[in-house]
């Protein structure tokens, strides 16, 4: 199988690294177990920061950084997937390391590459669907701090997280889009945690006006959130379609093995043309899927017009050979696809769940209508 | 839709519609709404199956003199229809609609006696004992032996995906008799308790995390020769013959309440947004896509049931055909269901918990991602839509199946 990038030898050497530690130290039944509590988070961040020292690969190296991009962002996602631990690394490191890279935060940058802070991102809520706006959080200035009020949803790995990074309308509601650094344990932060169906955790947030000091709005060089969270999440989103591919080869690769070993009228059960073929589609759909996200790269430095267009190609392919994939394989194992016992079904709600995540196909596919609608740059 | 009702029909559907809204009550009709498994839970579903059975309704399509309603096909459809659109709790098939039909059709006069009434009363709740480990698809190759031992039979073996065995009382199972025989040959339909020394039942949790089928070890079992059902070694016979029920029956009245369902969703995940919000109007698209293969499946039902009332031999393809557009338009609104729950569908928490407390969650969106993660099943059980696919191309292009 090709490699779907030319990696140089600090990327093979990261990859293999990581890899050794997830088969040695996050092995499926070790998952299992430490994910039963939510801490087990905790675990994983901590084996990154400290066995591993990687969560600088992708930063610069002033603020610890290893002084690389967003090509390790993807390869350590893409090896993360294989092992389904894409969380905390794609909140914590991709999205609120990104950002506070962008703002300029460098000790608070630093603070988390050594694994010392770990923030999640609060950024969704479940009246915006897709859209990335807050229309139900708000943060007012009150004396020479901030006040935050509202409601987020589904945030990835937030139990155990140090620091919440939120994002609310300033100065009321239709207000220009401001980020919040957030303390997870500061007052009038009330929480629910719960189990997420690829074995992960989230919490929703209810924000009932909680005083933050001036330093808690995050800010870019110039000035508004809106254009870096547009950037960040565009990077984080293209992360997200290598997690995917890693998590796509497991599924193919469970599949074939079955279609081989499985015998059924005096042969396996891979000699029937029906699942040849449907194999075959699966196949494809994942080549297809992890070329692109590779191939869409290079866009991600890109003008805005033409990163999101890159980037919501990508999703398109990925969020589909995820169904593909994802279905294909629960079909073809048949009744024990259906089981907790297999590390298939595990990887097929895994997939199921990133259908969804950093925007929908069908959100992406209208942010490209809305892309080639619009009159072309100059 | 195409079915007309004379006064006749209508009246019948009043009575329905009256018994619904005196007898199914707010909780049952809860139950019935959190069934997001491929049947509703036991209780709930027990209870439901007793009122039915005081009314004389709990065994509609069985004969009349065993308790059977004598219904038209219409009116089978109708009553299916009224129970689907409000909320009843659905029971799991193995007693009245799979042992029934076998042991009506191949059971002593003393066998019919002793399964039929106590089905109907709720004393008895039936298990399948057809899948093995090693034998899925292919039935035929089973392994669960079944040796003559004076006027016993001793059982070894195990089988697999028995739906609510933690349940159930008695089972019934496809077991080699005859080692010697080629597959199908040798094959025996047995009925006997599930509570006897040298049975287990050990639980399969499904991948929504639910508790529905299970495994069931036989180690020395011994069943009294009376359980036989039919003539030794020609269980086959009757396994085909229960195999062709259990893919019967009709789906739209399910899939018309489950797509009413979907548009009450999507009206409340979209009441933030304003109306004509771009991607509700996505979604609206796709629900109607969906009513258009809804409708063509009703149409398609309706046929049979016109067929069946005039005493026609039904399409011997009717039964494939069925399964593959019910389970696949079944898996494509659980999709659709997903796609309404939007970033909600991620969350996994118990049903009746999701609403509940100061940051409460969509239950929808809950219930929806349950069922497509549960009725991924659906085209594997029963025989696989790619086996049904086979079975209707044979049919068409005159291949022995």
């Amino acid at each position: 199988m090709n490699t779907p990038y030319d990696f140089d030898e600090t990327q093979v050497l990261l990859r293999d690294s990581l890899q050794r530690w997830l088969d040695e130290r996050f092995g499926f039944d070790r998952r299992l177990q430490l994910l039963a509590r939510p801490d087990g988070l905790q675990a994983l961040w901590r084996g990154l920061a400290q066995d591993l020292d990687l969560l600088g690969s992708a930063f610069a190296e002033p603020a610890g950084g290893a002084g690389g991009g967003a090509a390790e962002h993807l390869l350590v996602m893409q090896t993360l997937g294989g092992a389904l631990a894409g969380e905390p690394y794609l909140g914590s490191a991709v999205i609120c390391g990104g950002l506070l890279a962008r703002c300029g935060a460098a000790d608070r940058l630093s603070a988390l590459i050594e694994g010392r802070l770990r923030p999640a991102w609060a950024g969704q809520e479940l009246a915006a669907r897709h859209e990335r706006d807050a229309p139900g959080s708000t943060l007012l200035r009150q004396g020479g701090g901030w006040l935050l009020r509202g409601r987020k949803s589904l945030v990835l790995a937030a139990p155990g997280a140090t620091h919440f990074v939120v994002s609310a309308a300033l100065d009321g509601p239709g207000g220009e889009l401001g980020l919040a650094w957030v303390p997870a344990d500061a007052p009038r932060l009330v929480r629910r945690d719960y189990r997420t169906v690829d074995g992960g955790w989230a919490s929703e947030l209810g924000f009932d006006g909680v005083e933050l000091p001036s330093d808690a709005l995050l800010r870019g060089p110039d000035g508004p959130a809106a254009p870096l969270l547009a950037q960040v999440l565009d990077e984080a989103t293209l992360a997200l379609c290598a997690e995917a591919a890693g998590v796509m080869h497991r599924l193919l690769h469970a599949t074939l093995d079955h279609a081989r070993q499985r015998k059924q009228f005096g042969q396996p059960i891979g000699a029937f043309q029906a699942l040849q073929h449907r194999i075959a589609d699966m196949h494809i759909a994942l080549v297809q899927a992890e070329a692109l996200t590779w191939a869409s790269l290079d866009a991600l430095q890109a003008v805005p017009a033409e990163r999101e267009r890159a980037v919501s190609a990508a999703k398109v392919m990925a969020g589909r050979a995820c169904r593909i994939v994802g279905q294909g394989a629960v079909q073809i194992h048949g009744g024990m696809g259906m089981t907790e016992e297999l590390a298939v079904g595990h990887y097929f709600r895994r997939a199921t769940m990133i259908e969804a995540q950093l925007g929908s196909v069908d959100w992406h596919l209208r942010r490209l209508e809305r892309q080639a609608a619009a009159p072309a740059a100059a | 839709m195409a079915l007309v009702l004379g006064k006749a029909d209508l009246d019948f559907r009043d009575e329905v519609r009256r018994f619904l809204d005196a007898e199914l009550g707010d909780e049952l009709r809860e139950a019935g709404r959190r069934s997001a498994g491929v049947f509703s839970d036991y209780g709930p579903a027990m209870r439901w199956f007793r009122i039915l059975g005081r009314r004389g309704w709990n065994v509609p399509h069985w004969p009349v003199q065993w308790g059977g309603t004598g219904w038209t096909p219409v009116q089978h459809y109708l009553f299916a229809s009224e129970l689907a659109a409000a909320d009843a709790p659905s029971f799991a098939p193995q007693g009245p609609r799979m042992v029934a039909p076998v042991v009506l059709a191949f059971g002593t006069p003393q066998q019919q006696a002793q399964v039929l009434p106590r089905i109907r009363s709720g004393e008895d709740y039936w298990a399948q004992g057809y899948s093995e480990p090693g034998s899925g698809s292919d039935l035929a190759s089973l392994q669960c032996r079944a040796l003559r031992d004076g006027d016993e039979y001793v059982i070894n073996g195990t089988k697999i995906w028995t739906t609510h065995a933690q349940y159930a009382n008695r089972i019934f199972c496809l077991v080699r008799t005859d080692a010697r025989a080629k597959a199908q040959s040798g094959i025996s339909f047995l009925l006997f308790d599930l509570q006897l020394p040298g049975i287990t039942v050990r639980p399969i949790v499904s991948i929504s995390g639910d508790h529905e089928l299970n495994q069931v070890f036989f180690d020395d079992v011994r069943v009294p020769a009376s359980a036989l059902l039919g003539e030794e070694n020609r269980g086959w016979t009757v396994a085909k013959y229960l195999l062709q029920h259990e893919r019967g029956g009709s789906y739209a009245p399910m899939l018309r309440a489950r797509l009413r369902r979907l548009h009450r969703a999507r009206d409340a995940a979209f009441a933030g947004r304003p109306p004509d919000d771009a991607e509700r109007r996505d979604i609206g698209l796709k629900l109607a896509d969906a009513e258009c293969r809804i409708d063509a499946i009703e149409a398609m039902e309706l046929r049979t049931l016109a067929a069946a009332t005039r005493g026609e031999t039904p399409n011997p393809m009717q039964p494939s055909i069925g399964k593959l557009l019910g389970t696949e338009t079944k898996q494509r609104l659980t999709e659709l269901d997903i796609e309404i729950a939007g970033l909600a569908a991620a969350a996994r928490v118990p049903l009746a918990e999701a609403g509940a407390g100061p940051l409460p969650l969509p239950e929808q969106a809950v219930f929806g991602m349950t069922a497509y993660l549960n009725d991924r099943a659906a085209s594997i059980y029963a025989g696989t839509n790619e086996v049904q696919r086979n079975l209707i191309a044979a049919q068409l292009l005159g291949l022995r199946g």
